[in-house]
């Protein structure tokens, strides 16, 4: 699906070439300045991604999440999507195989949902664009709206 | 020897984090093995995720007027405003740390803070191909359930943030973006 994102980029690119070599120039130097101003909290990021998912494999989290019941799973779920990053060709997989081999849906559903909207590991990066206020206060909310999703996930599939 | 000083307190962050790595291959080369495996990885994604993404973002500084995206996204743009920003992160690729920057480039541009946390919930959460994913690997029900929840959430969530940042705290966070 990344293509659309560079079809569609592709295409702004090359009208913005027809119109004007010089502010294409401008916009491509602008590209770099704004990348080269994030890598080194990018740059970090990655590696620490490495260290802390090097004890965090979707093996691992099946484990963690297989056999844990009740409210401090639904939370336990929470917390490891949370600290976890993966894409989600990788997380649906896991999460059915664990829906199937018996784990509770609002565990499962706490897990997807903050994986997919909290992400602890890149926060110095959210921090460097939006503030460290701003930062906590949109995963604390994502965190505490995981908590609700499941919840409700829970009473629908019951 | 000033410029190197820099360079080396810049990304004093990443060289200790290289440090802790060269520990773990000394101590426990397999775990070791796994977490270089694992940032590979996730280096090979960012190489394919990020250029559109910043040269993008590039285009957009350069050729969108401030008026044109306040008139689609800004204080009045109402629900057109609130539609676009959903479109924009349903439609895009890649991890939410992506969205990042070209969402500070939109607040720069001038629009509104809550369409802009709209764009990153919707990143991190409604990806259309994501969704389909979902629906394909979780049954149609729970996607639909759970998509249902998000849009509530996201909007929600936008709207908090908006209220509880002070008007100096989001003047400082577009100045950021400013100099982006």
């Amino acid at each position: 699906m990344t293509w659309v994102f560079y079809l569609f980029t592709g295409v702004a690119f090359l009208a913005s070439l027809l119109k004007s070599k010089e502010k294409t120039k401008k916009a491509m130097i602008k590209a770099w300045r704004a990348f080269e101003n994030i890598l080194p909290q990018f740059s970090a990021i990655l590696l620490l991604i490495g260290i802390m998912l090097a004890g965090l494999t979707p093996q691992q989290i099946s484990s963690l999440l297989g056999d844990q019941a009740g409210f401090w799973g639904v939370l336990l779920a929470i917390a490891l999507g949370a600290i976890t990053l993966m894409p989600g060709f990788v997380a649906f997989p896991l999460a059915a195989a664990l829906l199937q081999n018996g784990a509770g849906t609002m565990q499962i559903a706490a897990f997807i949902s903050s994986l997919m909207m909290v992400g602890i590991i890149t926060m110095p990066m959210e921090i460097q664009y939006f503030g460290r206020k701003g930062a906590f206060l949109r995963n604390g909310l994502a965190l505490v709206f995981s908590l609700i999703v499941a919840v409700v996930m829970g009473v629908v599939f019951r | 020897m000033n410029k190197v000083l820099a360079l080396l307190k810049r990304y004093a962050l990443f060289f200790v984090l290289l440090i802790v790595y060269a520990g773990l291959f000394v101590k426990t080369p397999e775990i070791g093995q796994t977490a270089m495996g694992i940032t590979l990885k996730n280096v090979k994604e960012m190489l394919i995720v990020v250029p559109p993404i910043f040269l993008l973002l590039g285009l957009l500084d350069i050729w969108v007027e401030r008026d044109t995206m306040m008139k689609y996204m800004g204080e009045n743009s109402g629900i057109i405003g609130v539609v676009l920003a959903f479109l924009l992160g349903s439609m895009a690729a890649g991890p939410l740390y992506g969205s990042f920057p070209l969402a500070a480039m939109l607040l720069k541009k001038g629009s509104k803070f809550s369409n802009v946390y709209i764009l990153l919930g919707a990143w991190s959460t409604t990806k259309i191909p994501l969704i389909m994913f979902e629906a394909s690997s979780m049954g149609l029900e729970f996607m639909l359930v759970r998509l249902a929840l998000n849009l509530v959430g996201i909007v929600a969530i936008a709207l908090i943030i908006d209220k509880v940042l002070s008007k100096e705290e989001k003047a400082e966070i577009i100045e950021k973006a400013a100099d982006l």
